[in-house]
C-alpha cells in the first residue's frame, strides 16, 4: 500500500445517502481478475443521467468525494475500492460508511473521512466552487475560507496508512501466536476441522 | 462468577489469537467459503508474494456468482462452455486456484455445487460458534447457525488465506428481540424485511446484532439462515442466532459435520452457546410480532419497505430533506405513483432463489402457492434457481419441479443468478422482478431493472396474478 498523508484539490459534490456498492461498481464490471481498469464502470448508472458531478468539467480529475450516510452499503466487493481510486479518488467524505467498504477503502489507501452531516452540508456548498483540504497526520479537513473539521480514525488504521504498512507481512510476525492458538485449539475442540467427505 | 457475556462477547473472545493495546485483536478464522468473483486477485496476490494458504483444510471453493444457471452438460455428458469470456476466465481461475493452493474444489458440475451460502449449512462446513468469512456480505448468513460470520473484501479474503486470520475491532452489540407470533402468510423473509425497514440501511451500521425472542426460537433452520442473510441489509456487521435443537437436528449427519464422539464433544461446547442472563447489549431493539405483515419493498433501498397492504408512499412524508430527494429519486427510478396501492403494481418477472430463498423449504413454500395454477399472461419471465444441486435433488424428488414448470416456471441449475446481473440471468431495463432476492439497488438485477423483494410464497402470488399480491387472499 502507497503511504497517505494529505488529499487536496475539488471534491465531486455528490451529496447522496445510502450510496450502494451496485452505484460504485455495477456487478457486470466485477468479472474481471485484475484490480486495474475499473475507473471507466465506476458511478456508471449516475453517469448515465446528464449533468452528473463525474463528468462535469468543473470537477475533472477530482481526488474527493463528498456523499451521505451510509455511503459504500451492500456488497463486500472491494472493485468498489479499486474503481473509486483508479478514477483518481484518494478521500470520500461522509456521515457514515458501511462497515465492509470503510474497511476495503483503508487497504487501498483511499481515506474515509466521517464529519457529521452539518459540516457535510458546509462542505458541499464550498465544492461547487473551491479545492478542499484533507489532512491525516492532523485529522482535519479545511477549506480555503477557513473551515476546520476535525474528524476520528483508528489509531492502528492511521499508523497504516501513513506509513503503507503490508499487513499481510505484519500478520505474519504474529505467526508463533497463530500457531498456539491452532495448537491449544486442536487439543480442545479436535471436532472443529471439517469432517473429510 | 464471571461477568455474564452475550453470545457475540463469547465467540468473539473464543478466537483472539493477539490482543493489542488499541483494541484490535487478531481473530482467527474458523472457516473460509470462496467463491470466483472476489478470489482471483487474492490468489494472484500469494503468488506475487510467494505466500501459501496457511489452512487449506479450513477453506471451501464453491463457484456461484458468475454461473449460467442453464444445464451445465450436454445429452453426452460432455461440459458446457462459458459462453461470456471474461465470466468463463474467472470461473477457469477458481478452478486452476483451488488445486493450486490444495483447497477443496466443488465443482460446477458436483450435485453439492452451490451458492457459498447455502453449501456452507447444507455441508456441516458452517458451525455454530465458529468464525466465517467469505468475500460476499451474505456470510452473515451463516449466522443462523450461530456462528459469527461476515463479508470480507478481497484484501481481507488473501489476509485470510495467508495467515487464517483477521485484524479486526470488535464490534458493538445489538439485539432484536421480536416477540409474539406472527399471522398467517409471514415468513421469515417478510421478519427481515420488517426488521430492515425499522432499523434502517445503516440502523445495524458498527453492529452485531443478536435475533432473538420467541419469533425467531420459532423459525425453521432455514428461516434463520434468511434472517441473517440480510442481517447486512440493515448495515449490521453479522448476525446472530443462538443455535438449539432446531440447530443441532438441521446439523446432525450433514458431511462435513462433526461425527460419533466428536459430535457429542461439539453439542456440550454448542450448548454453552448462548447470551448469559443478565449480559448487556449496548443496544436493544424490541419488535412485535403483531407489526410483521406479508411485506414487499417499493424502493431502491431494502429500508424501502411496506406491508403488502400499503401504497406507495410520497416523499413529503419522510421527516428530512434528504430522505425526501432519496424516496423522489428511488420513486422517478422505480416508475412508481404515490398513492398507488402495492397490490396495483403489475411485474413483468418473477425470481425465486438467492442465498436468501433457495433452499428446500423457501421452494416447497412457492410451490404451495402454485400448485394447479399457473402464471399470469403479463408475466413474461418466471425462473426457480435452487440454491445447490442437492436442494434441487431433494425438490424434485418431492415432485416440486414439476409444480413450477407447470405453472410455467423455468427450473434452473444452482447458483447466483438473477440476484446480482453479473450472469445471463438478467431483468430487462424498465421492467419490474418480483425477487426473493435480498437487495433493490438500482441497477441491481441488471440496468434499468426495478426489483420488488418479497418472500418466496408472495413471489409466487405474485406469479399467479401478474401483479404484486397479498398471498393471504391465495392462501386457505
Amino acid at each position: 500500500m502507497e503511504p497517505i498523508s494529505k488529499v487536496e484539490g475539488r471534491a465531486y459534490p455528490l451529496g447522496l445517502k445510502n450510496v450502494d456498492t451496485d452505484i460504485i461498481i455495477p456487478a457486470e464490471w466485477l468479472k474481471t481478475i485484475s484490480r486495474s481498469g475499473l475507473g471507466k464502470g465506476a458511478f456508471e448508472s449516475l453517469r448515465a443521467v446528464s449533468g452528473n458531478v463525474f463528468d462535469d468539467p468543473e470537477y475533472a480529475g477530482a481526488p474527493i468525494l463528498i456523499a451521505g450516510d451510509n455511503f459504500g452499503c451492500g456488497s463486500s466487493r472491494e472493485h468498489a475500492a479499486w474503481a473509486m481510486a483508479d478514477l483518481g479518488i484518494r478521500a470520500v467524505i461522509a456521515p457514515s460508511f458501511s462497515d465492509i467498504f470503510s474497511g476495503n477503502a483503508f487497504k487501498n489507501g483511499l481515506l474515509t473521512v466521517v464529519l457529521p452531516q452539518e459540516a457535510i452540508d458546509r462542505l458541499m456548498q464550498v465544492a461547487q466552487t473551491d479545492p478542499i483540504n484533507v489532512d491525516l497526520e492532523t485529522q482535519t479537513v479545511t477549506t480555503p475560507f477557513q473551515d476546520r473539521f476535525a474528524f476520528e480514525i483508528d489509531p492502528f488504521r492511521k499508523h497504516c496508512l501513513l506509513n503503507g504498512v503490508d499487513e499481510i507481512g505484519l500478520t505474519l510476525q504474529s505467526g508463533e501466536a497463530i500457531s498456539t492458538y491452532e495448537n491449544k485449539i486442536a487439543a480442545e475442540r479436535p471436532w472443529l476441522v471439517p469432517s473429510p467427505t | 462468577m464471571s461477568t455474564p457475556q452475550t453470545l457475540y462477547e463469547k465467540i468473539w473472545n473464543a478466537h483472539v489469537v493477539e490482543r493489542r493495546d488499541d483494541g484490535t485483536c487478531l481473530i482467527f478464522i474458523d472457516r473460509h467459503l470462496v467463491h470466483e468473483v472476489t478470489s482471483p486477485q487474492a490468489f494472484e496476490g500469494l503468488r506475487a508474494a510467494g505466500r501459501a494458504v496457511r489452512r487449506p483444510d479450513l477453506t471451501l471453493a464453491v463457484p456461484d456468482h458468475n454461473l449460467p444457471t442453464t444445464a451445465r452438460l450436454d445429452s453426452t455428458g460432455k461440459r458446457i462452455p462459458i459462453a461470456d469470456p471474461e465470466s468463463a476466465q474467472q470461473l477457469a481461475a477458481l478452478e486452476k486456484n483451488a488445486p493450486e493452493f490444495g483447497i477443496r474444489y466443488i465443482d460446477a458440475t458436483d450435485a453439492m455445487q452451490g451458492i457459498v451460502h447455502v453449501v456452507g449449512p447444507e455441508q456441516g462446513f458452517s458451525l455454530p460458534g465458529t468464525t466465517i468469512v467469505c468475500g460476499d456480505s451474505h456470510t452473515a448468513c451463516h449466522g443462523g447457525l450461530g456462528a459469527l460470520a461476515f463479508g470480507i473484501g478481497t484484501s481481507e479474503v488473501e489476509h485470510v488465506l495467508a495467515t487464517q486470520t483477521l485484524q479486526l475491532k470488535q464490534s458493538k452489540s445489538m439485539e432484536v428481540r421480536i416477540e409474539g407470533e406472527v399471522g398467517p402468510g409471514v415468513s421469515a423473509k417478510d421478519i427481515v424485511l420488517h426488521i430492515t425497514g425499522v432499523l434502517g440501511a445503516a440502523g445495524g451500521s458498527g453492529y452485531v446484532i443478536e435475533y432473538t425472542g420467541s419469533v425467531i426460537r420459532n423459525l425453521s433452520m432455514e428461516g434463520r439462515l434468511t434472517v441473517s442473510n440480510m442481517a447486512i441489509e440493515h448495515g449490521a456487521r453479522a448476525g446472530l442466532i443462538a443455535p438449539d435443537d432446531v440447530t443441532f437436528e438441521y446439523l446432525k449427519d450433514r458431511p462435513m459435520a462433526p461425527r460419533g464422539a466428536d459430535w457429542d464433544a461439539a453439542m456440550a461446547y454448542w450448548r454453552s452457546l448462548r447470551t448469559d442472563p443478565g449480559a448487556l447489549y449496548d443496544k436493544v431493539v424490541v419488535i412485535d410480532a403483531a407489526d410483521i405483515a406479508p411485506s414487499v419493498t417499493w424502493g431502491t433501498s431494502p429500508e424501502d419497505v411496506l406491508p403488502i397492504t400499503g401504497v406507495v408512499p410520497s416523499p413529503d412524508s419522510f421527516s428530512d430533506a434528504s430522505k425526501q430527494a432519496a424516496a423522489q429519486k428511488s420513486l422517478d427510478y422505480m416508475g412508481l405513483t404515490p398513492g398507488t396501492a402495492m397490490t396495483d403494481v403489475e411485474v413483468q418477472n418473477i425470481f425465486i432463489g438467492s442465498c436468501t430463498n433457495s433452499r428446500i423449504e423457501d421452494l416447497r413454500a412457492a410451490a404451495a402457492v402454485l400448485k394447479g395454477r399457473r402464471k399470469a399472461a403479463n408475466v413474461k419471465w418466471a425462473i426457480v434457481v435452487p440454491g445447490s444441486g442437492l436442494v434441487k435433488r431433494q425438490a424434485e424428488a418431492e415432485g416440486l419441479d414439476r409444480i413450477f414448470i407447470e405453472a410455467g416456471f423455468e427450473w434452473r441449475e444452482p447458483g447466483c443468478s438473477a440476484c446480482l446481473g453479473m450472469n445471463p440471468d438478467k431483468v430487462p431495463p424498465g421492467e419490474r422482478c418480483a425477487s426473493t432476492s435480498n437487495r433493490n439497488f438500482v441497477g441491481r438485477q441488471g440496468p434499468g431493472a426495478r426489483t420488488h423483494l418479497l418472500s418466496p410464497s408472495m413471489a409466487a402470488a405474485a406469479a399467479v396474478t401478474g401483479r404484486l399480491t397479498d398471498v393471504r387472499e391465495l392462501i386457505d
